[in-house]
């Protein structure tokens, strides 16, 4: 049983010639971070939007109860071949050509983000919906009591609240997000997963090339979480809410 | 267009979909669960664990295990596994390890780690005096765990446990990766032999669609059934 460790791999050319393994590497960070933030934006916006619907009184609360228990019940993978093959066939032909005719990165790199987007929705959904029924209900009733309408008490007084609550379970979501970034590989997005697939086929350094990738993924976990307490202590209001009021003790 | 919708091709494949790919995802995922939960309560022991070293490693295992993508992984295990056999026998050559088993490692190490987690906070639930209860009695660690809180802390858990295992049954779908025969892998090579992806992965999502939300349902029978009158 003999692996033939070489470390220094990451400084060699790869057979395409564009540059040192580390490179492909820090390329596939660099897809990895854009494809997540990408749907980031489209998770948070509609995500804060389906949760508000849910808790909205009357009738529209079951639009966002239906989209969270599609999108929850269909694996990630699946919705990915979804967003990929089918839709495009399902659109009129002329833009589901132009679709897939987009130049190589982006016809599998907008499917996939609009695909971790809306499925990262869902779940974004549930955390904004649950921290707005955390919320004392003398709140909304206060806010209404002043003569705000309903829109208005949302984004006054429930909302500025919501989102203080929720940031740490938001920060798994989108620590969350990064990791399932790494599906798109399945319909050709070279994000950080695939290039260490990629460097390992070309160099046979298997074990080099997955310990780099995962070391990679932690920092960045690592980064994340750091990030968002920052965030978090930045945005904490004095004497307000539960998450902040250890602030000091980092 | 939907027009040229041909049901005919699923109705035609199905029983290779439901045989070969429904039978692989289902068998991985029940052995999954067992191993996943059996590894789950030692990690989560261990992480409770007085001894510093131990609750050290579990710790570490769960953190690492939570902070990389399931695909990584799947690929770490697939190269690894084969390397793990030649030690543990003693070879000099990597061990040949077929698809199934070294995908029901690979989920079994992976799910550990997030079923470690639920089971942490389920032993966590149970109230401390009943452990010194225990002691007090006679009972030494592995019957004060065994016989009152590992019960007690499972059957508060039980719900959680059933959710992390539908969106486990979801994730075994990532096997793909490996060109692995499950259920969604049966589809697509359907799909790329007859030219027919809209109507394979559209099916597919139905299929997956369907068992998960009878499985939420399920799960939340269960939850009022289990729920111990306090």
């Amino acid at each position: 049983m003999h692996y033939h460790w070489n470390w220094k791999i990451f400084w060699d050319m790869t057979p395409e010639g564009t540059g040192t393994y580390l490179h492909t590497l820090l390329v596939g960070l660099v897809w990895t971070i854009a494809t997540a933030l990408a749907a980031w934006v489209i998770a948070l916006a509609l995500g804060s939007i389906l949760g508000v619907i849910r808790t909205v009184p009357r009738r529209w609360s079951a639009i966002g109860t239906i989209y969270v228990g599609v999108f929850r019940n269909i694996p990630l993978l699946v919705q990915m071949f979804l967003w990929y093959f089918v839709i495009p066939e399902l659109l009129p032909t002329g833009i589901g050509n132009a679709i897939k005719h987009m130049p190589p990165p982006w016809a599998s790199f907008v499917p996939a983000v609009l695909c971790l987007g809306f499925f990262t929705a869902a779940r974004v959904c549930e955390q904004v919906r649950a921290g707005i029924q955390a919320l004392p209900s003398g709140q909304r009733m206060a806010g209404t009591a002043l003569g705000l309408t309903l829109p208005q008490t949302y984004r006054f007084v429930l909302l500025p609240t919501v989102f203080r609550i929720i940031l740490p379970p938001l920060t798994s979501e989108f620590l969350n997000i990064i990791k399932n970034s790494s599906v798109a590989l399945t319909i050709g997005v070279v994000e950080l997963t695939a290039a260490a697939r990629a460097m390992q086929e070309f160099s046979f350094q298997v074990f080099e090339a997955f310990t780099a990738a995962t070391l990679i993924y932690i920092v960045v976990n690592i980064c994340v979480v750091f990030g968002m307490r920052w965030v978090e202590r930045h945005v904490a209001v004095p004497g307000f809410i539960g998450p902040s009021v250890q602030a000091g003790a980092h | 267009m939907l027009g040229h919708f041909d049901y005919h091709e699923i109705w035609v494949n199905l029983p290779y979909l439901m045989k070969v790919g429904m039978t692989f995802t289902l068998t991985l995922t029940a052995l999954v669960v067992v191993a996943g939960i059996f590894f789950g309560t030692l990690l989560a022991m261990m992480r409770l664990s007085s001894i510093k070293l131990l609750s050290l490693v579990a710790t570490g295992y769960i953190n690492l295990m939570r902070s990389v993508p399931l695909v990584l992984v799947i690929f770490w295990f697939y190269f690894l596994v084969p390397y793990i056999g030649a030690w543990i026998t003693g070879a000099s050559q990597p061990v040949k390890v077929g698809a199934f088993l070294s995908s029901v490692i690979t989920f079994t190490m992976f799910e550990a780690a997030y079923y470690a987690e639920i089971m942490r906070a389920g032993i966590q639930s149970i109230p401390r005096g009943q452990v010194w209860a225990g002691y007090a009695l006679g009972l030494n660690y592995w019957q004060t765990m065994g016989k009152i809180v590992l019960p007690q802390a499972f059957r508060n858990m039980v719900p959680i446990l059933l959710t992390q295992t539908i969106v486990m049954f979801q994730d075994t779908s990532l096997v793909y990766v490996l060109s692995i025969t499950d259920f969604l892998g049966a589809a697509s090579k359907v799909a790329e032999r007859d030219g027919r992806l809209v109507e394979m992965y559209l099916f597919v999502a139905v299929v997956y669609f369907i068992m998960c939300l009878a499985g939420t349902y399920i799960v939340r029978r269960l939850q009022h059934r289990f729920a111990i009158a306090r």
